[in-house]
């Protein structure tokens, strides 16, 4: 039976350039010198280093380990000696360098006890496929990389279905298409671990209808495994029909609601890179350390390699015929939504499924944008193209008057950044750069806010602490005080003062010393304090008001 | 080495804004051949003092606004905005007539808005209602189909109307002119004479408009959908601006046919073919969400069918525009697609 397929809004159609890189089989790489092993290649916070410079590593082992519940732990990819744990040029939009662990090859490929000894997969439970999966490093090879196992755990039975992606929509990127090419049994034996580990027999398989080759691989895998779950389905070839929410669209009719995940209409997304990562890791113990990489653009030979996860990108490139001395541009991910490296030192990555590769010499024919823009003049091409149904021609109007309530209101952060709005416009204006500008800067505002609230709060409780203390200081007071009243009534004062007065004449009497005060003076002494007396009171005199004259009628008189 | 690091996406489209503005002034050229064919040389010469004047004012404004010349200059806007104006100048109309409507059309329409893409109201048809404010009788006096090659009114000839305002002799440009269906028809049901007997008695009426005029509509049509075909316009406006002027035009001609034109009479007169495809449709000036396009489509309609049967001007189509254009970003803010993800209301 065939399931209906609904269409997505927009979407544009690409010119693919994938004959190139799917002409010759899969290669491998040379060992490279160095393995340059970022600490933070999924989303969720970094990975934590549990190896020191100098000590060696074997391939498989753990060289850092995950940094908390939403990570993933990183493995050496082959044997060596840790250089160093420092910081590295590596793949970001920002060119900012990040800790990286440094590993130089011994060329001997020497593996960790265990690594690659096949298991019998039948006998695991759902919790242990689960810990498998989070100790291998698997994240999502789709270009996300959000660690896998987060959405494999399916406790709260709310995941129904699983959608395994095989499109891979954007221009020059073949890796899953050569994956499926060679692996297709494999890629369905992982999808039925994934099956098991989720606890849910519907599965859905999306491949775009521009590989009629490798859905019919796949149509003999499943056929193979016997697994009458597994449905094959052949999606149109329009850019963006492999992104999550597209293809979700694409084959359910349904939508994930702004701002959530596909989670919460019961549907999770895996790629096919992802699903055979598991395999490997499931079936035989290979945690994540290598992937395929498609290499194309201004080289000599275009192909994809099996590469390992840490290997400079330069080295990749020199091995497919490129000349590093020419570059002009690097891009990591396809030309739609990659980005362009700083410097082709940087390693790949997970997530890294393709680099596209110009030269100045010879540009690979990219229709690239002009210098220059011509003002919006509201075509709305945009709009036609947008896969998510927003007007592009007023959120740029929006925010480049830098008018963020506005740009808001018109559900900027539901922009997937597929750059569709961008390709179309007749004005080619650089539409996506004005939304992640939009974005960047309301995320300024709203981090500003975020802690102007809490210095706000603090500075609220301060003043509240300042107030309690001084409401107890005043408690504490008078508590001391009733203490004080409390233990003396008015007779025991007057008793009280009776007793000391009574104290102090008994010392005095007792005393041998005669006090020197006016009490027992000799007449001379008090005749110089009447002389004193007398001196003081004439001076007195002197200084009495009356004798000070004050002209306060001097204007007038004059 | 130095890597460029441009932001995603690293490719772009073939369309470029001079390719759009090009491909409307290739879809012009039929209706153009076939209203000289019926008109003579006026529109050419109308079209080659407006295209002139609009790339002067152009340049000029581009100085003084101190903006990149040669960029804007070729954008070819201001080529489709002089060949409009020209189609709604009448064909012998005095030089000055065009100049002055193209210059009003560039310097205050456009660019004392800000310029392309910042004008709210359509500058073809803020400088054609100027035109027709200010000089009634000039943007009246229209030729009757074939009269100037039965004449043999050759371009020297036509120039020398233009220019110097010098008719061969025996001829005035008054005996020469004719009103136009649209026209006829309205300042006979002001003396009472109905709908059928104003068409027996004028031989200027065609199948559905005018002689010649329905020809020039026809070949508009087919313009106007290569460049759906194209892709340079949506086919919202369009169909709207016809549908709702066909469906407005079929109601009242159903309750009196004496009084109200048919509705395919409506359709094919004036200026409904060329402001449907190529005056409501400029980007700039209209509204862009779909739903929106067709409320403004629907908006210019009915507007042009009231003013053509009730009000002061025989067509409407120029100020059905302009009024809608006012109400473009209302219609707009109100029209908003739903976006993904977000509840269906």
């Amino acid at each position: 039976m065939m399931r209906r397929l609904y269409n997505f809004a927009g979407g544009v159609r690409l010119k693919e350039h994938k004959r190139e890189s799917t002409s010759s089989p899969v290669g491998r790489t040379q060992l490279p010198q160095k393995i340059i092993l970022p600490l933070h290649q999924h989303i969720g916070v970094p990975a934590k280093p549990i190896v020191n410079a100098g000590e060696r590593v074997l391939k498989g082992q753990v060289v850092a380990e995950a940094g908390n519940n939403i990570s993933a732990p990183i493995h050496a990819s082959t044997s060596g000696t840790v250089l160093a744990i420092e910081d590295h040029p590596i793949a970001h939009p920002s060119g900012l360098p990040a800790r990286c662990i440094i590993i130089k090859t011994d060329g001997k490929d020497e593996a960790a006890g265990g690594y690659g000894a096949p298991c019998d997969t039948s006998a695991l439970t759902q919790e242990q496929l689960n810990a498998a999966i989070k100790q291998a490093g698997i994240v999502g090879l789709g270009g996300a990389g959000f660690p896998t196992y987060l959405k494999l755990a399916n406790e709260a039975k709310k995941i129904t279905t699983l959608i395994l992606n095989g499109v891979e929509c954007e221009p020059y990127i073949t890796c899953d298409q050569m994956l499926m090419r060679g692996h297709s049994a494999d890629i369905v034996r992982g999808l039925v671990i994934m099956q098991r580990a989720l606890g849910i027999k519907r599965a859905i398989i999306a491949i775009e209808n521009n590989k009629p080759k490798e859905l019919e691989l796949m149509q003999e895998a499943i056929y193979e495994a016997g697994t009458p779950d597994m449905e094959l389905v052949q999606v149109p070839t329009v850019y963006p029909a492999g992104g999550e929410k597209q293809l979700i669209q694409t084959l359910t009719g349904k939508e994930v609601p702004s701002q959530g995940l596909p989670m919460d209409i019961g549907i999770v997304c895996h790629n096919v890179g992802t699903t055979y990562a598991i395999y490997r890791a499931i079936a035989f113990n290979e945690p994540l350390i290598s992937r395929y990489i498609t290499i194309a653009g201004s080289v000599a030979k275009a192909q994809v390699l099996d590469v390992l996860i840490g290997t400079p990108v330069s080295h990749l490139i020199e091995q497919c015929g490129g000349n590093r001395k020419t570059l002009s541009r690097v891009i990591m991910g396809g030309p739609m939504m990659g980005f362009a490296l700083h410097d082709d030192e940087a390693p790949v990555v997970k997530t890294t499924n393709c680099i596209l590769v110009n030269s100045v010499i010879s540009d690979v024919p990219l229709p690239s944008r002009s210098n220059f823009s011509l003002p919006c003049i509201r075509c709305g091409a945009c709009a036609d193209a947008c896969p998510v149904g927003l007007l592009p021609q007023q959120l740029y109007w929006y925010a480049r008057a830098r008018d963020f309530d506005k740009v808001q209101d018109y559900n900027l952060f539901d922009c997937i950044e597929c750059g569709c709005c961008d390709y179309v416009c007749p004005s080619q204006i650089p539409l996506v750069q004005y939304y992640r500008y939009a974005k960047t800067a309301i995320w300024q505002q709203e981090n500003e806010k975020t802690l102007s609230d809490i210095s706000r709060q603090r500075h609220e409780f301060h003043k509240f602490r300042q107030e309690r203390e001084k409401q107890e200081r005043e408690l504490r007071h008078k508590q001391k005080r009733q203490a004080v009243d409390g233990a003396s009534t008015q007779d025991n004062k007057k008793a009280a003062i009776q007793a000391a007065m009574e104290r102090v004449r008994r010392k005095r009497e007792h005393s041998d010393v005669t006090p020197k005060n006016i009490d027992n003076l000799t007449e001379q002494q008090q005749k110089l304090i009447e002389e004193a007396d007398a001196r003081r009171k004439k001076k007195l005199e002197e200084l009495k008001p009356e004798k000070i004259t004050i002209n306060t009628s001097g204007r007038e008189s004059e | 080495m130095k890597l460029n690091t441009p932001a995603s996406p690293h490719v772009h489209g073939d369309t470029t804004v001079r390719k759009m503005m090009l491909r409307v002034l290739l879809a012009l050229i039929p209706a153009i051949i076939a209203y000289s064919w019926f008109f003579g040389w006026g529109l050419l010469i109308n079209a080659t003092i407006a295209v002139v004047t609009a790339l002067g004012c152009e340049y000029l404004m581009l100085k003084l606004r101190e903006r990149p010349v040669n960029f804007f200059l070729t954008d070819g806007s201001v080529v489709v905005t002089a060949v409009l104006l020209a189609f709604c100048i009448p064909p012998l109309a005095p030089w000055w007539l065009t100049v002055l409507g193209a210059a009003f059309a560039v310097i205050v329409a456009k660019h004392l808005y800000g310029g392309l893409g910042y004008n709210p109201f359509n500058p073809a048809m803020a400088g054609y209602v100027v035109l027709l404010i200010s000089f009634p009788r000039d943007m009246s006096i229209w030729l009757p189909p074939f009269i100037l090659s039965e004449l043999d009114f050759s371009l020297p000839a036509t120039l020398n109307a233009v220019f110097l305002g010098v008719f061969p002799t025996g001829y005035t440009l008054d005996a020469l002119s004719a009103a136009t269906p649209l026209d006829l028809i309205k300042t006979q049901l002001s003396i009472d004479v109905t709908i059928a007997e104003t068409k027996s008695a004028h031989a200027i009426f065609g199948d559905f408009g005018g002689i010649g005029w329905e020809w020039i509509g026809n070949w508009i049509f087919l313009g106007g959908v290569w460049l759906i075909y194209k892709k340079v316009i949506s086919w919202h406006i369009p169909a709207a601006v016809l549908g709702s002027l066909f469906t407005v035009a079929l109601i009242f001609y159903l309750k009196d046919a004496d009084h109200y034109a048919s509705p395919m009479f409506h359709v094919f007169s004036g200026a409904a073919m060329l402001g449907a495809f190529f005056i409501a449709t400029d980007p700039v000036s209209a509204a862009t969400t779909p739903m929106g396009r067709i409320v403004y489509g629907i908006g210019i309609g009915i507007l042009t069918y009231v003013i053509r049967v009730w009000g002061g001007y025989p067509d409407g189509i120029g100020f059905a525009v302009l009024l809608m254009n006012l109400a473009a970003p209302t219609i707009d803010y109100y029209t908003q697609p739903r976006v993904y993800g977000h509840k269906r209301s």
